[in-house]
């Protein structure tokens, strides 16, 4: 079976159950009609516009181009990571931490499966690298801001715990140990849950999206396999990475916590 | 023993002060003063201006952990970081032993940490810090809480520590126990540590 390409006509049908649902709250005044409306037309723009910037890319598949695609990617996950953040770090480290842990977790897994499993030709291929790239990032992403998150949270308010434990003599990194672990639990339940309810609970869509481009079932699950374990990796690294560099950064060398590096409410 | 030099934080200082070998020295001062911010700064908990030093030996000169196992600050409020009580203490002391002395029976040791109250927390603090590398003790209202029995057991614990030549810098609002227990009286006013007369 070849991949069947949809026409603008097909999607304009698939469209009449948004507008079906708009509908239904204008009816049941839920208040909803316009975000609906909004939200749908919102992915309709966002996406045709990346398929066209991706055609270009594709065809271009010129490096400082390919690299500046995922420049900017890098550099909306950085701000959506900061912007998750109930506790701030003060100035350039609000960005700062999220920024290069998650560059640090990303080019490393990215590397490892040019390298190691998928080896494009050229190695810089956009058709690989920057699909790769995008699920790479959004689950490093999500890795990186709840660790972040939780561990920035639990510092503030165990406050008293955590220099208690100093005032004993204990060095930064043992009193921070327990929080530094609660945190990475917290942020990969996601992923555990991904890979344990994957084929079960799940399709997940991009095997769904192979499967119906005509792959063969068992070559789209390989596939999504080699993906689910690269998305754990990145986002465990990730996470890994940001609670020690928050760690490093809410104490100094004296072991003293710092919560003035925190942003003020 | 301890000399402090010119220490200075905020509205504080700069402040200066020596604790003696077997002294213990009272500080005393309205809420607000900044008595905790006092003993945090000797802690090194806090950036801060000037220097403290044991027998010569400058805190900026060593790690800080090892700063604290010797120059130990108990909080007043003092925080739990496990469930259980037991976690909080070193494997080498024989807890159940010790609990009696400050009044609290010997099972508290299976107990967890939300079970004991305010008063059992603050004596749990105090006997948790005092290990036998430390030398100088600064203790932050150390019998607030406590019943006058209890207060009274504390206090023979402390009495025992600076026996064995440990000093002892102590806030107190109780103007009794400061003169209980200590031989020298200070307090902080205006930012400043003066000496009371005796």
């Amino acid at each position: 079976m070849s991949p069947t390409l949809l026409s603008y006509g097909d999607l304009a049908v698939a469209s009449l159950l948004v507008v079906l649902n708009a509908a239904l709250s204008f009816w049941l005044d839920l208040g909803l009609t316009r975000t609906v409306l909004v939200a749908a037309i919102r992915a309709v723009v966002q996406l045709m516009l990346v398929g066209l910037l991706l055609k270009t890319v594709f065809a271009l598949a010129s490096p400082p181009l390919i690299g500046a695609v995922l420049l900017a990617m890098l550099l909306s996950a950085s701000y959506e990571i900061a912007s998750r953040q109930e506790r701030r770090f003060a100035g350039f480290w609000a960005y700062g931490i999220g920024a290069t842990t998650t560059m640090l977790a990303t080019v490393l897994v990215i590397a490892f499966a040019l390298a190691g499993t998928l080896r494009p030709d050229p190695w810089y291929a956009p058709q690989v690298v920057v699909p790769l790239a995008g699920i790479i990032l959004g689950n490093v992403m999500n890795g990186v801001s709840v660790s972040l998150n939780a561990f920035s949270t639990a510092v503030v308010r165990e406050r008293t715990a955590i220099e208690a434990r100093l005032a004993l003599g204990a060095d930064r990194a043992t009193a921070l140990k327990p929080l530094q672990r609660s945190a990475l639990r917290t942020s990969m339940i996601p992923i555990v849950n991904q890979m344990s309810a994957a084929g079960i609970i799940t399709l997940p869509g991009m095997m769904t999206g192979q499967i119906l481009a005509g792959m063969e079932p068992v070559e789209a699950a390989k596939y999504q396999i080699l993906i689910l374990f690269l998305i754990a990796g990145g986002a465990g690294l990730g996470a890994l990475a940001a609670t020690y560099a928050a760690a490093w950064r809410i104490t100094d060398e004296r072991d003293r916590l710092r919560l003035d590096r925190l942003q003020q409410k | 023993m301890l000399e402090a030099r010119s220490l200075r934080r905020l509205h504080l200082g700069p402040i200066g002060f020596t604790l003696a070998a077997c002294e213990c020295v009272s500080v005393a001062g309205r809420s607000g003063a900044g008595k905790s911010l006092l003993l945090r700064m000797v802690a090194d908990l806090d950036p801060h201006d000037g220097e403290v030093g044991l027998d010569g030996a400058l805190c900026a000169a060593m790690p800080a952990p090892a700063w604290r196992r010797m120059v130990t600050y108990v909080a007043a409020d003092a925080g739990w970081w496990d469930d259980r009580v037991a976690a909080h203490f070193a494997p080498d002391i024989d807890l159940a032993a010790l609990l009696p002395r400050v009044g609290i029976p010997p099972d508290a040791v299976a107990w967890p940490v939300a079970r004991l109250s305010t008063g059992e927390r603050q004596r749990l603090a105090l006997l948790r810090a005092l290990r036998p590398t430390n030398r100088v003790l600064r203790l932050d209202e150390p019998t607030s809480g406590l019943d006058r029995a209890s207060s009274e057991l504390v206090e023979a614990l402390l009495r025992e520590r600076l026996g064995a030549g440990t000093a002892i810098l102590m806030v107190t609002h109780d103007p009794d126990q400061a003169a209980r227990m200590a031989s020298r009286h200070l307090e902080v006013r205006d930012g400043k540590l003066v000496e009371l007369a005796p």
